[in-house]
């Protein structure tokens, strides 16, 4: 029962950590339609800013948003590479991401920034809390509500922000550029702000784990890209497609499943390294089992 | 009066410099006055459809000058044109976007040429904007505005595409075949639509079409193009006594070849 209790709590820690991640690849790889690399970059770019920051004494908020900014910073640039040097814009992204990697050494100074002991957006919760009589401690109880919190408002200001005219602009750029540029929209403006919105999410997700795990390291950001995929393609796989409000609810719900699957398969007693394995199977099966559900239906 | 559209040696090559260079615009020029409704007639690869998307700032010309209300549009951008200048694809999947509702649709063509911000697109005064707009053509689309283009007839997207592209701001309108992938009863009933909105908002309009019925009955003018030039161009009563089988016979003048061409299974 307890082991249960653990696995459940730590689906929903990861699982709502993970969930900006989530969010910044919904993005680029169903709006935009193609696999932005530069997230293997900017994901460990958002821990580093963020840990350079927390070890200088920098409030763990400003610093968690700092880093969000860093990581639309790296958006734009590949943005930029793709529009205005004309690369293609998965060649865009793994140029972004070789130069991040040496970026992110230089702003950490070292490969790994342990952060024991410095606050964190959690920790510092948690003592604001205790100063108006609260007696909450940080831990995992205390962090799944901020994450949550701090994740509702993440996909409200989405939901928000692809309701209106530049949101429907960004929307259509990936969906039929030939046409919104056919109604006067610059299509590299609204790449420019897709990539940037994308990446900042990225980016904080990097600097919340990395403040949830205790360290940034330089190789946090290796294999994450497929890693928001395959929780934006299960949750697609069991929510379906809609509306954009619904997508950003299976991007959330999706990532809390993935990070559940990769717990059981870690409790069947696969080891640490089989975990790439099972993500590439799981990235495998969400993208073939909404197929077998057509065939089956028909 | 300065003419609205005015195109001056407008010339394109494609491949040029490689064996398999082409001429699809040969020394263009065309002069359009505000309200001209010009149909555009010519075989495969005449240059119709090269001459709509240069017009539009798709395709770049290699020498001449295009202007626009007397302003010069030759180096601008497809999306610094679009303020004033509509056009609609033959497929209907290009003037739309599929994945997303009308209503969002018709919310983006409103804010045609306009600075977009974080104003919320679709609201209720403007969904009363676009049931209104919705309403005359009759498909019943006015009480589907918050289902996926997707979902709708090639037919149904045309009409929708025809609405976005003169919903707000333009002054040229651009139909590059846009009748051509419809069943011909659908295709009888967009173009029906097409003349209507022509004439209600009195767009200046080129239409691409290879229905020489449709080339004749629509517009007031009517231009053939054949290897890149234009090798026709009648118009008022001149066009109104033109018939089918003198078109034909003009193309057959100018070697077309008619056995391969699908004009004359139109006809």
């Amino acid at each position: 029962m307890a082991q249960f209790q653990a696995l459940v709590l730590n689906m929903f820690e990861q699982g709502f950590l993970f969930a900006f991640l989530g969010l910044g690849v919904l993005i680029t790889f169903r709006f935009f339609r193609f696999p932005d690399l530069t997230a293997e970059g900017s994901y460990p770019l958002g821990g580093a800013v963020a840990a350079a920051l927390l070890v200088e004494g920098i409030d763990p908020f400003l610093a968690s948003f700092a880093a969000a900014g860093a990581g639309a910073v790296a958006g734009t640039i590949t943005a930029l590479i793709h529009t205005k040097l004309r690369i293609n814009n998965i060649i865009a992204g793994i140029i972004a991401m070789t130069a991040l990697y040496s970026i992110n050494l230089r702003v950490m100074g070292k490969a790994n920034v342990p952060l024991l002991n410095t606050p964190t957006v959690f920790s510092e919760t948690v003592d604001g809390l205790n100063r108006f009589g609260f007696n909450l401690h940080d831990n995992v109880y205390t962090t799944i509500p901020i994450a949550l919190v701090l994740l509702v408002a993440a996909a409200v200001l989405l939901v928000w922000f692809f309701a209106t005219d530049l949101g429907l602009a960004v929307r259509a750029t990936g969906q039929n550029e030939t046409m919104i540029a056919s109604l006067g929209v610059d299509t590299d403006r609204t790449k420019m702000v897709g990539l940037a919105l994308s990446n900042a999410f990225i980016a904080f997700s990097g600097a919340l784990v990395a403040q949830n795990h205790g360290f940034a390291d330089i190789g946090m950001g290796i294999g994450i890209l497929v890693t928001g995929a395959a929780a934006v393609l299960i949750g697609e796989a069991i929510f379906g497609d809609r509306t954009v409000a619904w997508w950003v609810l299976a991007a959330i719900c999706g990532t809390v499943i993935y990070r559940l699957l990769v717990a059981l398969a870690l409790r069947v007693g696969l080891q640490p390294v089989d975990l790439r394995l099972v993500t590439a199977v799981l990235l495998l099966l969400a993208l073939t089992v909404p197929r077998w559900r057509v065939r089956v239906l028909k | 009066m300065t003419p609205l559209l005015e195109l001056a040696g407008v010339t394109k090559r494609f491949h040029a410099g490689t064996p398999s260079e082409a001429v699809a615009l040969r020394n263009i020029t065309l002069t359009l006055a505000a309200g001209d409704f010009v149909t555009v007639i010519g075989s495969n690869g005449a240059g119709k459809s090269t001459l709509l998307k240069t017009i539009a700032g798709m395709i770049a010309p290699d020498a001449g000058t295009i202007s626009f209300d007397g302003r010069d549009i030759t180096h601008l951008p497809v999306y610094r044109r679009a303020a004033t200048i509509g056009r609609i694809a033959q497929d209907p999947g290009d003037s739309t976007c599929a994945a997303m509702t009308i209503e969002e649709n018709l919310a983006m063509a409103e804010r045609r040429g306009m600075p977009r911000g974080l104003r919320r697109a679709v609201t209720q005064t403007a969904r009363a904007r676009f049931v209104a707009a919705l309403a005359p053509i009759g498909l019943g689309l006015e009480s589907r505005l918050g289902i996926r283009v997707v979902a709708l007839s090639g037919g149904q997207r045309q009409a929708l595409a025809l609405l976005m592209a003169t919903l707000a701001g333009a002054r040229l309108l651009l139909l590059d075949e846009h009748l051509a992938a419809l069943d011909p009863r659908t295709a009888d009933i967009v173009m029906d639509l097409t003349a209507r909105v022509v004439a209600e908002r009195a767009l200046t309009t080129l239409m691409v079409t290879h229905k020489m019925q449709d080339a004749i009955r629509f517009g007031n003018r009517l231009i053939m193009m054949h290897a890149g030039a234009i090798i026709l161009d009648v118009r008022d009563d001149a066009k109104a006594a033109l018939t089918v089988e003198a078109l034909v016979t003009r193309f057959h003048e100018v070697g077309s070849e008619m056995t391969e061409d699908r004009v004359l299974l139109t006809t």
